[in-house]
């Protein structure tokens, strides 16, 4: 038994919180988000720069072999930043479809870029009606010569306004709630019928509703085989689950140290807040709900490191965790913080956002409870 | 025990609802449907209507102008207001300053401040928080010195709800340092627009502007704006807490809400069928229901016993504690049910344009209202100090 990490992951982690405390300071953050590109391409080619983009490719693709231990802590690191650069729908979804289901030509394509950082991309698998099931997709492609044709609505597709191409999820044959007969299709968005309404989210981060109304997209764009997407796309969406978690707990970790100095220091009937033993307590218990959730996270990037055959379920079991502690911690720093947890200029509400919207990304605690009773 | 109303309460309450019917702006009504912010006028321009009817001062003594109703006669009316859906009422003026006024003031301050109010001419905002001084109040540091017939106010309010719009604020200053904190505190009314007054916006999580930072300096009050005696400001403070804290828990627009939230679970798709068919979620929407039938009897009761003449004690900070609870778990509930469709950000602008929406209609609201709700555990004397309260005053602890 060892959890700890190896000298190279170590030194990833030192890598990135000198960037995150150094450079990625709150007011930069917040100037970035209001830019219609809502982060910064200086940071992202830093992000190239440094390996970051490249770690969970294979060196035959052009990266690291950066495996969920890896990628745990990235997005840890990242997470206590506030760090709104895209990496997750970039390089852990679009880039780890790709790795996965593209032919040498399409890998070829995309993958340098991505690892370089001279292109976006996303995947729009989400629809109004599917929440968090990856099977229900009402979005068709039905093949018309050498193309498909595209027809259908992708809902709060993440990075969508500033990606270069999109992955759609869409079904090439079966029900509404098939696994089987989905495909997936690069697709340009400068494509005729393709037609992006681009916002931000309330974290901060971008996302597009993207209809596509009889869209021709070449054969050459289906990525993988035709209808035998589910898979992959499962593998992707846990790795990425993994991933999000890993942030949502560096989130945690540093609301916690933030609220704990804050109740430090602030005054009230003579002492500080942090000598009011109601509110030891409580966060005491925002303290274990974080130690509770990294245990969860460790144990589910061992098990996808393992592939073990009880991964999809330990990932649902750390998601489940994540949502539940999320919405503790996050609520709880804000209320020990009094009115200044409301207010726009306190970086505590910002990262509160982030967790808040993290508990539903991938699957809020309901679906993830109700994927680990199936499994 | 009788639970059910007489028949001349509900006659009344179809008085009421008719009255609503008829008299409620159809643009109002459309903002309010629809989740666009309500301006001031939208605000003024209601309470306006109530106060030509005799129903806007609904708890003053019929002498100052108020309706003589029965404590389950203004149950009634709280409950149809919010069935309606109607702008919540502006509570500075007409149940914070005027109840205040008519207690403490002398005739001529009643005759000056009250007819303002009750007409809704003057609006009034709340000076008591200070950047030192949230949940223990009596820190507060604001100085009125007095110089002839001026007190000189110099200090920092924080968390002015509305103080952009109003036209007066009435304050606790402190006119003497004492080694006990509450005294020395007077409770004093100043113009907004005397030189030396300062609005700041104070901008929210959800990107909102309903609080602000106010700034006075160097500010001359005369000394006929104090209300009661110097030094007496702590017990009006007390007095107005007791209030403030009576109606917090709004039960009557959680019930509106949770109707609401019921109905959206019909509508909302999910896979092949509705939000309804989600088990997991509709269990909760059911226990929130039933704790909120709870605090609805809970506060049923203490009317009752209002109504025999009882006053509001610790059960007041029992009904805050739990009406807030239940408003920030509702507004959860409702974030829970979007999905990712909580997540777009809709600016004021966005809300109106002609583009639409995203996602379903009333979803643009919906974490902005999560966001901001944090705040009714916080304001009002934060949760933690209704505990403090219930269990000094109720456990003897």
């Amino acid at each position: 038994m060892d959890f700890s990490l190896s000298e190279e992951q170590q030194l990833l982690k030192d890598s990135i919180t000198t960037f995150v405390d150094k450079d990625y300071l709150f007011d930069v953050r917040q100037n970035n988000i209001k830019t219609e590109l809502g982060y910064s391409s200086d940071f992202w080619k830093t992000f190239a720069d440094l390996g970051w983009l490249g770690m969970p490719f294979s060196d035959a693709d052009g990266g690291y072999n950066g495996g969920p231990i890896d990628l745990m802590v990235i997005m840890e690191s990242l997470g206590r930043g506030l760090v709104v650069e895209p990496y997750i729908p970039n390089v852990v979804l679009a880039g780890g479809l790709v790795s996965r289901l593209g032919s040498e030509e399409q890998k070829q394509e995309f993958l340098p870029k991505i690892i370089s950082g001279e292109i976006q991309m996303s995947v729009a698998f989400s629809e109004p009606q599917s929440r968090f099931d990856l099977n229900d997709v009402i979005t068709s492609a039905k093949k018309d010569g050498e193309n498909y044709i595209l027809d259908g609505y992708k809902a709060v597709v993440m990075n969508g306004p500033s990606s270069n191409n999109i992955i759609v999820v869409a079904r090439t044959s079966g029900n509404q709630l098939d696994k089987e007969g989905l495909s997936l299709f690069i697709v340009d968005p400068s494509l005729k019928g393709v037609s992006l309404r681009n916002y931000s989210n309330v974290d901060g981060s971008k996302a597009s509703e993207i209809t596509l109304e009889n869209v021709s997209t070449p054969a050459t764009s289906l990525l993988g085989s035709e209808g035998n997407a589910f898979s992959a796309l499962e593998e992707v969406i846990d790795l990425a689950t993994l991933a999000i978690s890993a942030e949502a707990l560096g989130i945690m970790e540093k609301m916690n140290e933030i609220t704990l100095e804050y109740t430090k220091t602030r005054e009230q009937f003579g002492e500080t807040l942090s000598s009011f033993q109601a509110l030891q307590h409580r966060m005491v218990d925002t303290f274990m709900a974080y130690e509770q959730t990294k245990s969860l996270l460790l144990m589910c990037a061992a098990k996808l490191t393992d592939k073990s055959d009880d991964a999809k379920k330990a990932v649902s079991a750390l998601k489940y965790q994540v949502g539940i502690a999320a919405k503790h911690v996050g609520e709880e720093s804000v209320q020990l913080h009094g009115g200044m947890g409301v207010t726009e200029e306190t970086n505590i509400g910002h990262y509160f956002k982030r967790l808040t919207t993290i508990r539903a990304i991938f699957g809020n605690t309901d679906y993830h409870l109700k994927r680990y009773s199936a499994l | 025990m009788n639970l059910s109303f007489s028949e001349e309460d509900l006659k009344f309450q179809d008085e009421v609802r008719s009255f609503i019917a008829e008299n409620y702006p159809a643009d109002i009504k459309n903002k309010m449907d629809n989740g666009i912010p309500v301006s001031k006028d939208d605000i003024q321009t209601w309470q306006k209507i109530l106060s030509k009817k005799g129903w806007f001062a609904v708890n003053w003594p019929e002498e100052y102008g108020g309706t003589g109703w029965t404590i389950t006669q203004k149950h009634i009316f709280q409950n149809e207001l919010a069935n309606a859906n109607t702008p919540t009422l502006v509570p500075f003026g007409v149940s914070m300053c005027g109840p205040v006024v008519y207690t403490f003031g002398t005739q001529e301050q009643k005759d000056r401040f009250l007819p303002g109010i009750i007409n809704n001419d003057v609006w009034w905002c709340q000076g008591y928080s200070e950047p030192g001084s949230g949940s223990d109040l009596a820190s507060l540091k604001t100085k009125a010195v007095k110089d002839g017939d001026h007190y000189i106010v110099n200090g920092t309010k924080t968390w002015t709800t509305m103080a952009q719009h109003a036209d007066w604020i009435f304050c606790l200053v402190r006119t003497e340092t004492t080694d006990i904190k509450q005294q020395g505190i007077s409770f004093l009314l100043i113009d907004m627009n005397t030189p030396g007054v300062e609005v700041k916006p104070i901008i929210t999580i959800d990107g909102s502007h309903e609080v602000n930072m106010v700034y006075l300096d160097n500010v001359k009050v005369p000394v006929e704006n104090l209300i009661g005696e110097e030094g007496a400001g702590w017990n009006i403070a007390k007095f107005l807490l007791a209030h403030e804290r009576t109606g917090i828990g709004g039960i009557p627009a959680l019930k509106r809400e949770i109707r609401r939230l019921r109905e959206i679970t019909s509508e909302l798709p999910l896979g092949e069928g509705f939000l309804k068919d989600d088990e997991l979620f509709m269990d909760k929407l059911n226990k929130l229901e039933i704790d909120l039938l709870a605090a609805e009897y809970s506060e049923l009761r203490t009317l009752a016993a209002m109504s025999k003449g009882g006053h509001p004690g610790p059960e007041s900070s029992i009904l805050k504690i739990k009406g807030t609870d239940l408003q920030q778990g509702l507004s959860d509930l409702f974030v829970e049910a979007l999905g990712y469709y909580a997540h777009p950000f809709m600016s004021e602008d966005d809300l109106i344009s002609n583009e639409g929406r995203i996602g379903p209609d009333f979803a643009a609201n919906v974490m902005p209202h999560y966001l901001n709700y944090r705040k009714v555990s916080i304001y009002g004397g934060s949760n933690e100090i209704q505990r403090n309260v219930i269990a000094k005053a109720v456990l003897g602890i």
